[in-house]
């Protein structure tokens, strides 16, 4: 199995790794049986995501899909970071092995997680903005 | 910290020996004969094979009319399981006996049978990773063709009781086969006292090169010819003889059954080192019987971070090693060995798997357990996971 230098890079030297102490949402999506968690921070200011942080269990892609994916959606809007696909995580990357596919769709619902948790701090429905946040599909057994 | 290399991964394959690169290159460009050719180059190439059938022989105890070569440990798993099978069939023989935790070669050769109509017993191996002798025993049927059970495992090192399966087996009269791959050179193998009827070798686990195998079959069990073809291997496994591996593999069979004792003494006294030094990271435990296993293996779990990760960390690092998560495994689940210890998913998927030799140095467990802890905590640091372990802990 060939990691790109680009995965190889965010798994060495991962951007954004950490805790955000006064995050204003927290995401967590996956689970250890499947061998993947990732966990997102956002801090939000008018709508725009200013600062993100994440935590993952996983292989070198569920790190690196996660560290690009902070990489991606940091000072963008809250509406532009939800458009985020896995694809574009992928992409960025400069590609991933088909059985590491998963780890970017991951990537993705972390940060759909991470929004689902700010909306529902400000007392807003996050359904209609965000959908549900389902487990990375390759994790269902 | 200069920046070694170590290769701690010798269950995956191993270095070709000097000795054994000597001695097989002069059949890659002067001494090439066709095996079956008439004239002198050809009969040479002829004498050679055979002289390294002796020595295999010798190095099990065995006639060399009982060593068959093949292009690997697979097709020696292939060949023994199926063969037993299809000759046994006919008489209405059609169950085979197997374990949990064997290598692909045999769990998927056994897997084809099933589809076949072959019924499949498998034998669940304890939290040491030792098969149960009771299970095995109360498997056995009238129609039991074959018992294949591995002489030691590939990911967690454990030795098994041969010698007491094989008792069993001529007890109730049923074939016995044994994938003796990761075994050989590493634990004192006398066919003919071990009682076994099939038993299958790799080369490249053994300091040979990639692509060439053997299959033990003892004197009086007839097998169905594998490779329809030529006369090679008498007529039983059609194709030309790759003289320079054979020949290759007779001298590492030479090398590694030769000295077996003092070898084991010495890598088992680093693998102690590596497995104590790698135990004092807390959350780890240790995968597999710490007595009954090959004296290079070293397999820890290690809780709160994922194998793969710790295996691009050490390459880092200059360090080669394996591990049994669900990432190296190429599905979604962790390895079946691992599972079949009873571990949870995710303790099996921080399993980190270290393969030393006899190359291996003291300064190379000393750099590999100084690099450990860094990356151990570097992961856990950023690790979920290991977030909630802690807080459990309180």
């Amino acid at each position: 199995m060939l990691y790109t230098d680009k995965v190889l890079d965010h798994f060495t030297n991962p951007r954004n790794v950490g805790e955000l102490e006064d995050a204003d949402g927290i995401g967590e999506v996956g689970n250890a049986k499947c061998g993947d968690i990732m966990k997102m921070y956002i801090k939000v200011k008018d709508g725009i995501i200013t600062d993100v942080r994440f935590k993952t269990f996983g292989c070198g892609a569920a790190v690196a899909t996660s560290s690009i994916a902070t990489e991606l959606i940091v000072g963008k809007s809250i509406d532009d970071a939800l458009k985020l696909s896995n694809k574009a995580v992928v992409e960025a990357l400069d590609g991933l092995p088909p059985s590491k596919v998963h780890c970017s769709v991951l990537a993705e619902q972390a940060i759909k997680s991470a929004v689902t948790d700010y909306y529902t701090r400000q007392g807003i429905d996050p359904i209609p903005i965000v959908g549900e946040v389902g487990d990375c599909d390759a994790c269902h057994h | 910290m200069e920046k070694r290399f170590i290769y701690a991964d010798n269950a995956a394959t191993t270095k070709v020996s000097d000795a054994v690169l000597n001695a097989m290159l002069p059949y890659f460009n002067e001494q090439y004969g066709n095996a079956s050719s008439i004239y002198g180059m050809g009969r040479n190439a002829k004498r050679d094979l055979e002289v390294s059938r002796e020595k295999v022989a010798k190095a099990l105890s065995c006639d060399p009319k009982e060593i068959y070569f093949t292009s690997c440990g697979s097709e020696a798993d292939n060949w023994a399981i199926k063969g037993v099978c299809e000759r046994l069939a006919p008489r209405g023989k059609k169950h085979i006996i197997t374990s949990v935790f064997e290598h692909h070669a045999v769990l998927h050769t056994c897997e084809a049978l099933e589809r076949q109509g072959f019924e499949v017993t498998y034998i669940s191996i304890d939290e040491n990773g030792i098969i149960n002798l009771d299970e095995l025993k109360n498997a056995i049927r009238e129609d039991t063709a074959i018992v294949s059970i591995m002489y030691a495992n590939n990911e967690i090192g454990t030795i098994q009781p041969i010698k007491e399966i094989a008792e069993i087996c001529q007890e109730h009269d049923v074939i016995f086969h044994t994938d003796a791959v990761q075994a050989i050179g590493s634990v004192e193998i006398n066919v003919k006292e071990l009682g076994v009827d099939l038993l299958a070798l790799s080369g490249h686990k053994i300091h040979a090169p990639k692509g060439v195998g053997a299959l033990y079959i003892r004197k009086g069990l007839v097998l169905p010819n594998f490779i329809h073809g030529g006369a090679q291997e008498r007529n039983k496994r059609g194709g030309t003889e790759n003289i320079p591996a054979i020949v290759g593999l007779g001298v590492a069979m030479e090398e590694v059954t030769t000295g077996i004792p003092q070898r084991v003494e010495n890598v088992t006294k680093l693998r102690n080192k590596l497995i104590d030094g790698i135990l004092e990271i807390p959350h780890t435990r240790l995968n597999g019987d710490r007595e009954k296993r090959l004296c290079g293996n070293c397999n820890i779990s290690i809780e709160g971070i994922e194998g793969e990760s710790i295996l691009l960390m050490l390459d880092m690092y200059g360090i080669c090693a394996s591990s049994g998560s669900a990432c190296t495994s190429g599905s979604l689940d962790p390895s079946h060995v691992m599972l079949s210890l009873g571990l949870s998913h995710e303790i099996a998927h921080g399993s980190v798997r270290f393969s030393i030799s006899d190359e291996t140095t003291e300064q190379d467990i000393d750099y590999i357990l100084e690099v450990m802890p860094k990356i151990v905590n570097r992961l856990r640091e950023m690790s979920p996971l290991w977030e909630k372990i802690i807080e459990a802990e309180g």
